[in-house]
């Protein structure tokens, strides 16, 4: 196979087989966690679990007061990855190129070089939380190989996209595949790890939230 | 694998539901849940980090409910859970947890990680591995009627003090009540006090109520060890006890866990709602305050601080009330730091306090406890639990340190409005 044939397997059907097995398999997780169930509460509820879970699942992201330095350097450094990954992925003009054909309507790009300076920050940030999960005893007790494969699978597109852009390493149309494969494995591997937390964080925070606003309390 | 091994693993299957797996599946391992726990934070030993408490259910939940868990599973690729490693954990979910809930306000993701515990003790004591004070305590409630073997003997003699202390009656087995008191064996065995308190502010409110011989007991081991049947077998002596009575409603006492218990899991472990409702003491004062039924006189000036009793407080919703009962009579009412729903364990809850192997962590954990102290300097820590009561006295005995630890309760009966004070005299 030439070069040119790997490039149109990989953004073509490549692109769908991963996008398919994202989204179904993603479907197919908060299915299997939701069907599962509740044993239905007989104690009179003093509040209302529906308004608790709707509130948890979007208040829970203000970080809780009486934050340690490992609290800090977490829930900072995780939102600048987190903001600058989104940032990158839907403001760069070739990304929403791609998402538009898809999507039927467009938006507008972010200058390129807006682009780099976010994706070097969020390189950083990555860096920064890989380091911190190695060094800090908590996580290192707590971190499994998936923690570590997780974090591989989500720095290269980063990498490999930033590397694309300023022409550095292997030629265009190599480094091109190569950005694309590693998106693609991304997209694989995200229903069956502990990346599904993309969906799963707000299930989570509803449980929590409705099991509490049951008894009248917010959380 | 062992029979006993064997029914703790299909426990924790059973234990599985929506919220336990979307839990686990959420979790990223971002390890904040140590900084909120008590445990972690005056020991600094990531073993005591929250969600590490749940390894061995976390695997459980892999190898039974996920696809490439399952798959691994059967190829022989998985680490089952094994008995040693349960032994292990026995320490971890028994002593350094009180199911106070803290980490389920941190965790950014959203797990309820102290229920998640709750249902890990299920499986720990199907498979056998609960402490043997815990245990015992256990034995004791189920054979005896209480964990400290407190009987309708004692609970007698205390209301005969009561009656001849306070001038009122004190009736037992009343049909018809509109109230039924349920107390704790702490309350009974160390704190009878409470007794002739409640019947002096229940005379005062006109509030028709009496207790049953044989459902006055609400701490529940059951709860405490993670065994629904038996939380199920002690809870249901109280709801018995309150349809033969007939009564509108049972108030839970100055206890943590007893009104998780009764409130709250009560009707889910019996299978049925309750045919009457259930207050926590203190919602009822408040009650009795906000529509005049509870008249107050006389301050008391001690600079004071509430500590919040977890499963009334974060667990259990009962929040703002005893501020506003203070209010009535304490001046120097000072919030501690992180009062209210962030407020710190006593470090004994949970069944921690009947476990005496957890007794060395429990006291190196009081420095939590001691460091909010010191920040206010009071006199007084004024409390709606009975066990909170006791782990302070014993946290402050044993850090030099000269508070007095209060009930609520009584404090309000102390400042009762004198007319009726006067008229309880005169039986």
């Amino acid at each position: 196979m030439n070069q040119q044939t790997l490039l149109e397997f990989v953004r073509g059907p490549g692109l769908q087989i991963a996008a398919v097995v994202f989204v179904l398999g993603m479907v197919y997780r908060l299915l299997q966690l939701l069907l599962l169930g509740r044993k239905k509460n007989l104690a009179t509820p003093r509040g209302s679990a529906l308004r608790g879970g709707l509130r948890t699942m979007w208040h829970r992201s203000i970080p809780s007061p009486g934050l340690t330095s490992r609290g800090y350097i977490t829930v900072i450094t995780g939102y600048v990855f987190h903001i600058g990954f989104m940032i990158t992925l839907l403001f760069l003009s070739q990304h929403i190129e791609l998402l538009s054909a898809v999507l039927k309507f467009e938006w507008p790009a972010l200058p390129p070089g807006l682009i780099t300076i976010t994706t070097i920050v969020t390189i950083a940030a990555m860096v920064t939380l890989l380091v911190h999960r190695f060094t800090d005893p908590v996580k290192r007790l707590l971190s499994d190989y998936q923690d570590y494969l997780t974090w591989i699978l989500t720095f290269l597109p980063l990498l490999t996209g930033f590397l694309l852009k300023q022409g550095i390493g292997l030629g265009y149309q190599q480094m091109l595949i190569v950005h694309i494969i590693t998106l693609e494995l991304l997209l694989i591997a995200t229903p069956f790890t502990k990346l599904a937390h993309m969906l799963t964080t707000f299930s989570a925070r509803w449980y929590n939230g409705a099991i509490a606003g049951y008894k009248g309390i917010k959380v | 694998m062992s029979a006993s091994l064997n029914r703790g693993v299909q426990a924790m299957i059973e234990q599985i539901d929506a919220p336990m797996a979307t839990f686990f599946s959420a979790c990223v391992h971002c390890g904040l849940c140590a900084d909120a726990c008590l445990f972690y934070t005056e020991t600094q030993d990531p073993k005591y980090t929250p969600i590490h408490k749940l390894a061995p259910m976390r695997r459980v939940w892999q190898q039974e409910f996920t696809f490439w868990g399952r798959l691994l599973s059967k190829l022989g690729l998985s680490k089952p859970v094994t008995d040693t490693e349960l032994s292990e954990w026995e320490p971890l979910i028994y002593d350094s947890c009180t199911l106070c809930g803290r980490c389920s306000l941190v965790c950014p993701v959203g797990n309820d990680i102290a229920y998640m515990v709750r249902k890990m003790r299920e499986g720990m004591v199907a498979a056998g591995h609960a402490p043997q004070g815990l245990k015992d305590a256990t034995r004791r409630s189920i054979e005896q009627g209480s964990p400290m073997g407190v009987t309708i003997v004692t609970l007698k003699a205390h209301i005969k003090h009561a009656e001849q202390e306070t001038g009122l009656p004190v009736l037992l087995d009343r049909e018809g009540s509109d109230y039924m008191l349920v107390l704790s064996s702490a309350e009974i065995a160390d704190f009878s006090e409470i007794i002739p308190a409640v019947t002096r502010i229940f005379h005062q409110a006109g509030l028709s109520w009496t207790m049953a011989s044989d459902g006055f007991e609400g701490t529940n081991s059951g709860i405490q060890i993670g065994s629904s049947d038996l939380a199920a077998e002690l809870v249901g002596r109280i709801v018995k006890a309150a349809e033969r009575l007939k009564v509108k409603y049972v108030i839970s006492p100055e206890c943590g866990h007893a009104y998780t218990a009764l409130r709250w899991e009560g009707p889910n472990l019996i299978g049925r709602p309750y045919p009457f409702e259930v207050v926590h003491i203190i919602e009822l004062l408040d009650q009795l305050r906000s529509t005049g039924r509870l008249r107050t006189e006389g301050l008391d000036n001690t600079r004071m601080t509430f500590h919040d009793p977890c499963q009334m407080v974060r667990r259990g919703g009962v929040i703002e009330q005893p501020r506003s009962l203070l209010h009535m009579i304490a001046p120097n009412f000072v919030e501690m730091p992180d009062a209210g729903m962030q407020n710190w364990c006593c470090g004994g809850g949970g069944g921690v306090s009947a476990n005496s192997r957890a007794d060395t962590l429990r006291h190196k954990v009081f420095d939590r406890k001691k460091a909010q102290l010191d920040a206010i300097k009071v006199d007084s820590i004024v409390t709606s639990c009975s066990n909170c009561r006791n782990m302070l006295e014993d946290g402050l005995e044993h850090n030099h340190m000269k508070l007095s630890v209060i009930s609520l309760t009584d404090l309000i009966a102390e400042h009762l409005a004198e007319d009726d004070k006067q008229e309880a005299g005169k039986l």
